[in-house]
């Protein structure tokens, strides 16, 4: 690729076109995926990484946040670990090589190594629009990943765990998966640190929910506390389809999780439930956008922060309505429960409205505990400390328990709980 | 039991004095009524003599077992043994009932020097108290009084006073908004715990529930004073009359 002389890159500017062209002879594919990786990476060089100017990033100077960039190592093997839902069929990517394999009938699992090698997945390998660094830098070193097919009418029992473990380098995955017409299923999609070794990582997911598809689908990011975590998660959703998102933040020092839905199909419905469980230096983005562009869909998100230390977070919300789009009904509200004078956190909702037959609304609010709910506790003997963690619990386990699914339910809160113990 | 002496409180925030000089002194195995007109301080005393924060006592003392509470946090006094049911017991989303009762019991155990339950002889404590108040296995795995309704949540303040087995119980207005299949239910929770070692302060507007629950003394509150002590008489003497006299008797 060209390098343009007399433009000044920052020190992980600089490192990601190092690497990527030191890297470039062993990234699957070539022809068309080249060159769609090439187009990314120049475009990445000329954009730098984006600044407090560029709105979609202005609570997230990734210029000034990203402060190095780990290479890939080779070789490295993060091992495996137990899935938090005991017994769930588990899909392991480790140190970003995934391991594809025969699931039960019904479900095809690829290699998206291979749909790299093949140049199949040439035409994936474009940046939603021009403010997609996420795409651009996934794209450029995307190296393996899985594509993952739910037959129609399949009814998938138990949690399905895409486990991507690291230790150290970069990871760089895609999953795209497509959930066939009035398939049902769960599935887990965890990104995990076993080491203390700084990693970057980046991971789109992009999500197909043909009619009719219902679909529970579990962020659980706990990266370790050196590393970089840029994820997107992108869906659409067709008639009636009804997709219940939960990302939960729970490690990583640098985090940007994006997720774009489109609601495209009548009587589709939304829910998204986002934890962040902030603590120490973190940085930490959850940004947001639905469109709904077509009439009767609906839309609900509730996003709870717990925020200690000396951690930042921020939560973009965008609900967008077309002009078509009558009967919408969306409503969004993000609470914050911010346990440090040190601790931070910006929410910006915005909705965007062109349809006039519609209800939309958003909330944002700061809490602290409640202190009728804390002297209840401690009447009936609860020492202080003890009572204030379980409220703290709480505030986030009450979106939990809308996942119905006892056993779902339980190990969602396990590992919440073990975060707070751990943090709090 | 409980000794109550020349006790004068405010609320923290702006410094109105609620509770002006009231003494009191409930004995072992006793169980002591307190009446009184609405806004006279009775929720206020039960607050504080459960430790609530919002309240500041500026004189006087309570002497728990001879012993002065003030200074110890709510957590503590439970330990001891002081229980209030609240005359509006608290919702907590996200905290599920059983998991509520476990730590609590627990936590007192531990405060007491005392080992841990184990689960099974828990969800058998459990079982067997909500048997008796009719409380469904339903009701228990939703997250701490929500979604209850008023009879339900009196009835489960009751639970856990049954489960965590308190010295001094104080029941505040636990009759209101029950109807009287639900007022016996809980009438006999009350009875079935007294014993000579433990005492009841029953708060209420009427009459009804002490027809149940018999007092061995009555007193009235008002304007944060004990203006008349007596024995059940006393508290057939006020449904039949008001308090009108013997606040003006009391001027
Ligand atoms: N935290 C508080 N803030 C403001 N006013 C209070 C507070 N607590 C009690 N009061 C006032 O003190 C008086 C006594 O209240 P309360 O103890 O609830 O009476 P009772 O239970 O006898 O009806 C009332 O006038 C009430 O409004
Ligand atoms: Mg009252």
């Amino acid at each position: 690729m060209n390098m343009q002389a007399g433009i000044k890159l920052t020190a992980a500017e600089a490192a990601l076109v190092d690497i990527y062209n030191e890297q470039l002879g062993e990234l699957p594919g070539d022809g068309a995926t080249l060159l769609a990786r090439d187009t990314l990476l120049s475009d990445l060089k000329k954009a730098g990484l984006p600044t407090r100017r560029v709105e979609a990033w202005h609570y997230t100077d990734l210029k000034a946040l990203l402060r190095a960039v780990p290479a890939f190592v080779r070789g490295a093997d993060a091992g495996r670990v137990d899935p938090i839902v005991p017994g769930s069929a588990v899909l392991s990517v480790v140190n970003g090589k995934a391991h594809a394999r025969v699931m039960q009938e019904g479900i095809t699992v690829r290699s998206y190594g291979e749909a790299l090698l093949d140049g199949s997945a040439a035409t994936d390998l474009v940046a939603r629009d021009g403010d997609d660094v996420i795409g651009r830098i996934n794209g450029s070193f995307v190296r393996d990943g899985l594509s993952i097919d739910f037959e129609d009418g399949l009814v998938v029992e138990g949690p399905i765990e895409i486990q991507s473990v690291q230790n150290c380098g970069q990871v760089n995955t895609r999953f795209p998966v497509r959930f066939g017409a009035g398939s049902k299923a769960t599935v887990i999609e965890r990104h995990l640190a076993v080491g203390e070794a700084a990693a970057l990582v980046t991971s789109v997911t992009d999500v197909t929910l043909a009619d009719g598809a219902e679909v529970t689908w579990i962020i659980f990011q706990s990266e370790g506390e050196a590393d970089t975590h840029l994820a997107q998660f992108k869906a659409e959703l067709g008639a009636d389809a009804k997709l219940r998102l939960y990302v939960i933040n729970g490690g990583g020092k640098l985090v940007r999780q994006e997720i774009h839905i489109g609601v495209t199909g009548e009587g589709a419905d939304l829910t998204l439930r986002g934890i962040n469980l902030l603590g120490g230096e973190s940085h930490t983005d959850v940004t947001f956008t639905v469109s709904h562009d077509v009439p009767h869909t609906t839309s609900s998100e509730v996003i709870r922060n717990v925020v200690l230390d000396r951690a930042r977070g921020v939560f973009q919300g965008q609900i967008c309505v077309a002009q078509d789009a009558q009967k919408t009904d969306a409503k969004m509200s993000c609470n914050t429960l911010l346990l440090s004078d040190d601790a931070e956190f910006s929410a910006k909702p915005e909705l965007e409205i062109f349809a006039d037959d519609v209800q939309c609304g958003h909330g944002a609010t700061v809490i602290d505990i409640d202190h009728t709910q804390l002297f209840y506790l401690m009447a009936r003997g609860i020492p202080e400390n003890r009572a204030r963690a379980m409220l703290v619990n709480a505030f986030v386990a009450e979106i939990v328990e809308e996942l119905e699914d006892e056993t779902l339910v339980e190990a969602l809160e396990g590992v919440i709980s073990d975060w707070l113990e751990k943090h709090a | 039991m409980l000794e109550i002496k020349n006790l004068h409180a405010r609320i923290a925030e702006d410094g109105t004095e609620i509770i002006r000089g009231l003494n009191l002194t409930v004995r072992d195995g006793e169980v002591a009524a307190i009446m009184g007109p609405n806004g006279s301080g009775k929720s206020t005393l039960s607050y504080i003599l459960s430790g609530r924060e919002d309240y500041e006592v500026t004189e006087g003392d309570i002497l728990y077992n001879g012993e002065s509470i003030l200074e110890l946090d709510p957590a503590e006094r439970a330990a001891k043994g002081i229980f209030l049911a609240f005359q509006y017991p608290v919702e907590i989303p996200g905290v599920a009932t059983m998991q509520f009762l476990k730590v609590a019991m627990n936590e007192q155990r531990k405060a007491r020097g005392e080992d841990e339950l184990s689960t099974p002889d828990f969800m058998r404590r459990v079982k067997e108290a909500a048997n008796e108040l009719q409380i469904s296995p339903e009701m228990l795995r939703r997250p701490l009084n929500v979604g209850f309704s008023g009879g339900e949540k009196k009835r489960a303040e009751i639970l856990q006073m049954a489960l965590l087995e308190p010295k001094l119980c104080v029941l505040d207005e636990t009759d209101s908004g029950l109807d009287i299949d639900a007022l016996k239910i809980v009438a006999d929770g009350v009875n079935a715990l007294r014993s000579p070692d433990r005492s009841v302060i029953v708060i209420t507007h009427y009459q009804r529930l002490l027809d149940y629950i018999v007092p061995d003394t009555v007193h009235v509150l008002y304007k944060g004073q004990v203006i008349k002590s007596g024995d059940k008489t006393l508290a057939h003497e006020l449904e039949a009359n008001g308090y009108a006299d013997i606040i003006e008797a009391a001027a």
